[in-house]
């Protein structure tokens, strides 16, 4: 959910259907074609499913969702499949209400580039794409690093949305004719320059671009305190998240042990009931097993949602406070600049002092030039430098707020997902026992 | 650490026997012990009408091993052959409690002060949880024993009650008479022998392929179950830090998302004590109901091979008694003793049919108790955990 002038509200739900939102344990996996590794310096590429989609809302919507994987040929791998719909909106720019098209994970990670270069877009809290692989934020066991996985597939594939509806939440990068023709254009052309987020991943490019910054020589005296604050907050918080990260990973873990636990108990219980010699009891044995075998599968389907909603949402948001310290180096970045032309401009004037001094009229001429050249640049990068300290500030709160609800709203959702699962769990044990209570 | 375990604690704790204790004339209980390291000193108490004691009412300290010595007292005596003998109460064992407290010494640095202070207070409950169950297990045993018709009158029972000095001197003495020997045999005594010998009575015929089966399903399912309740202890043990750690986020939070967080890590704080009382109840009805169990099959198990033994001795007798008779030597005493052997055998499968069937039906209603209460208790736990996570849902939209 987000707020924009436009209207425009981006929902979380599918359309029926092509679109598959839950995570794989209760909806079944889809059969995950086998896959072919790419040659390791190349982004994996994915080719994706066109698919025509009716929507019946009637809200000014704009839902963008994935869609599954498919695979395309027999050498290239599953990935997966953009569908995108849109509603009868406001919104002139948009050709059609609903359409969608193929994209390859690489072209997500380009769109990511070509954001976060654009000067019109400097300081703002632009959405970075999900990691290539899942390894260095996760120690999640089994499943999750395997490319041919349902679980891979589907994590990537609703990383992949809540990216792209991130990107249409914000209301100056909705505008972006890149993202317009990300969502649009039938084919885009191969990205490049990719290497940095597919190899090292959104983090790590991140941390050595703040690296960067911080080894400056030219220290910045801040007026106001709210950006030096604030950077603190964003980094502590950061770090807070990780640790939450890392337990509810255990969590997942745990929970996954519990689950494999109780199917062997079951089993082994079905075994005893099997083998014992009083009817009334070994039938209460067995209704026991099923009802463990059942319980095994609410521990499973509750590993799904510790994952894909607690698990997955604190991951966004480590990476997206990664963003907001891009936005804050941006801003030292652009005041580096400033001070670096005024000193340039202070060398020029100096120059031309001399100039005159040495009586060289056909050399003073061109130092005034310069010297004009520059006066100009100081105004424009100081400008610019004010511009961004705004946009960061705006942007910060904007985020602060989409945080907020995206949180209310994952938490919501997860404890929604616990409270059914503890309702089906009622009901299992109150089928249970009448039987135990037969015994005799 | 001392524990009084009063009446309503112990109704709740003792789950997994049943008839017990109902005797007025000869009440048994612990009411409390004490924790020393490793060891521990139960208090025995008695209360009596029977005149084969000297005072009406008395407690006694005694050590586990004063309740394996008589155990094995009891296994060795002749006349009880044909008698079950309750199982010996396990070694008290807090390995997993003190394993934990270690970890939990060491990763102290990564924790709040808070958290640190819930995980210490969780291991104090599976420490107090151990001791209750070491307590009730050994309490039971005696209690058993006060219940048996035959067994209540041992005088070694008798002696374990009222001796108002250390056992651990009459303990070294009954060894050496014993020397084991009974024991022995029953432990080095192959399943071969029992299956092994031709079994006429139908009865006996199906109890010893019944049990035979029945203890390793049991033994595999106890074990299966102690693992489940282990990972259920797990999950219950990340709430803890989830909770910390969102109160720790919350706390430096500024904005609105700060109330968002305050209500979760107070949500996670409630649903782990519901889940953890879910994984001890489920330890207490379910795992220790079959761990209860298993050892009793085996004490039901050890009858069949006496009476596995005595039917052999049997028919040695009579092969003897053929050979002295074609010798025509020693005839009398031969006979005599294919007399005495056919006496035990008998003694002991009548006393053994009574007592396996009692045994059945001890069991059922045993398994039945209990797996009701579990169940109860399940949907008790999930009616809870629904209150919590719905009220915090309500709390979650409202804002």
């Amino acid at each position: 959910p987000c707020n924009s002038d436009a209207h425009m509200e981006l929902t979380t739900e599918k359309p029926s259907s092509s679109a598959r939102k839950e995570p794989p344990a209760s909806s079944g996996p889809r059969p995950a074609a086998s896959f072919s590794p790419s040659p390791a310096a190349a982004a994996p590429k994915s080719m994706e499913q066109l698919e025509e989609e009716e929507e019946a809302k009637d809200s000014f919507d704009v839902d963008v969702s994935v869609t599954n994987p498919e695979k395309v040929g027999q050498y290239l791998p599953p990935a997966p499949s953009l569908c995108w719909s849109q509603h009868e909106t406001s919104l002139p720019m948009f050709r059609n209400k609903t359409f969608s098209v193929r994209r390859r994970f690489s072209d997500f990670l380009g769109l990511y580039e070509k954001m976060s270069v654009k000067s019109s877009l400097h300081g703002c809290v632009i959405p970075p794409p999900p990691e290539k692989s899942v390894m260095g934020m996760t120690k999640v066991k089994v499943g999750k690093d395997d490319p041919s996985s349902a679980e891979f597939l589907e994590r990537r594939r609703a990383a992949l949305e809540r990216y792209l509806q991130r990107v249409v939440c914000h209301p100056l990068l909705l505008q972006d004719p890149d993202v317009r023709e990300f969502l649009e254009k039938e084919e885009l052309p191969r990205a490049v320059n990719t290497q940095a987020l597919s190899g090292a991943g959104f983090l790590k490019m991140i941390n050595k671009a703040s690296d960067a910054v911080n080894k400056m020589t030219i220290k910045m005296n801040e007026s106001d305190t709210w950006f030096e604050d604030k950077l603190q907050e964003v980094e502590s918080e950061e770090q807070q998240l990780r640790k939450l990260h890392a337990v509810v990973d255990s969590l997942v873990n745990h929970r996954k042990e519990l689950c494999g636990n109780t199917a062997v108990f079951a089993k082994s219980m079905a075994m005893l009931g099997n083998s014992e010699d009083n009817t009334a009891l070994s039938r209460a044995l067995s209704q026991l097993a099923e009802v463990e075998d059942k319980m095994e599968q609410l521990h499973q389907e509750q590993a799904a949602s510790d994952f894909f909603i607690f698990a997955e949402l604190l991951a966004d948001y480590i990476r997206l406070l990664g963003a907001v310290r891009g936005c804050f180096d941006q801003r030292m970045r652009a005041w580096q600049r400033w001070q670096e032309a005024q000193s340039t401009l202070q060398k020029k004037r100096e120059a031309e002092a001399k100039l005159l001094w040495a009586n060289k009229p056909d050399k003073l001429q061109q130092a005034k030039e310069e010297i004009t050249e520059w006066e100009a640049k100081v105004t424009q990068y100081e400008r610019d430098f004010d511009r961004i300290g705004v946009t960061v500030r705006k942007e910060v709160l904007r985020f602060e707020e989409e945080k907020a609800k995206d949180f209310k709203g994952q938490i919501v959702k997860y404890l929604e997902s616990m409270l059914q699962s503890q309702q089906r769990l009622i009901k299992f044990w109150e089928a249970f026992l009448p039987e135990a209570k037969a015994i005799a | 650490m001392t524990s009084a375990l009063d009446e309503s604690d112990k109704e709740k704790t003792r789950s997994v026997s049943v008839d017990l204790n109902n005797d007025a004339s000869l009440l048994i209980d612990i009411p409390d012990a004490l924790c020393e390291r490793d060891k521990v000193k139960f208090t025995v108490h008695t209360k009596t009408t029977l005149s084969a004691f000297q005072k009406p009412e008395f407690s006694v300290p005694r050590q586990h091993e004063d309740f394996i010595w008589l155990h094995d007292t009891l296994v060795e005596t002749e006349d009880y052959a044909g008698l079950i003998i309750p199982p010996a109460p396990p070694k008290p064992d807090f390995e997993s409690p003190r394993e934990k407290m270690h970890k939990l010494g060491e990763g102290e640095a990564t924790m709040t002060k808070e958290e640190y202070n819930k995980m210490k207070q969780e291991l104090e409950a599976e420490y107090l949880a151990v001791f209750k169950k070491t307590v009730q297990v050994h309490e039971i045993f005696l209690q058993r024993l006060s219940s048996h018709a035959i067994l209540s009158k041992d005088r070694n029972f008798q002696i374990f009650l009222e001796y108002d000095q250390d056992l651990s001197v009459r303990r070294k003495n009954a060894k050496e008479m014993f020397g084991g020997f009974f024991k022995n045999m029953v432990k080095t005594a192959d399943e071969v022998i029992i299956s092994g010998i031709k079994e006429v009575d139908d009865f006996f015929e199906q109890e010893k392929t019944f049990l035979l089966d029945y203890y390793s399903k049991i033994k595999d399912s106890t074990a299966k179950a102690e693992k489940m309740t282990r990972s259920h202890k797990n999950v219950a043990d990340d709430y803890i830090h989830i909770s910390a750690t969102l109160n720790t986020l919350s706390a430096d939070d500024s904005t609105a998302l700060k109330k968002h967080l305050d209500k979760l890590s107070d949500l996670f704080e409630k649903l782990r004590k519901v889940e953890g009382r879910v994984a001890s109840d489920q330890e207490l009805k379910l795992t220790e109901l079959l761990r209860y169990y298993m050892r009793d099959i085996q004490a039901a198990k050890d009858l069949l091979y006496r009476r596995a033994r005595a039917l052999a001795d049997y028919e040695h007798s009579n092969k003897a008694l053929d050979k002295a008779r074609l010798k025509s030597k020693d005839v009398p005493q031969a006979e005599e003793h294919q007399q005495q052997c056919l006496q035990k055998f008998d003694k002991l499968s009548e006393s053994g049919k009574r007592e396996l069937t009692s045994f059945k039906g001890r069991r059922v209603v045993a398994f039945r108790k209990n797996l009701i209460e579990m169940a109860e208790l399940e949907i008790k736990h999930a009616k809870n955990n629904v209150t919590l996570l719905q009220g915090c849902i309500d709390l979650l939209k409202s804002n």
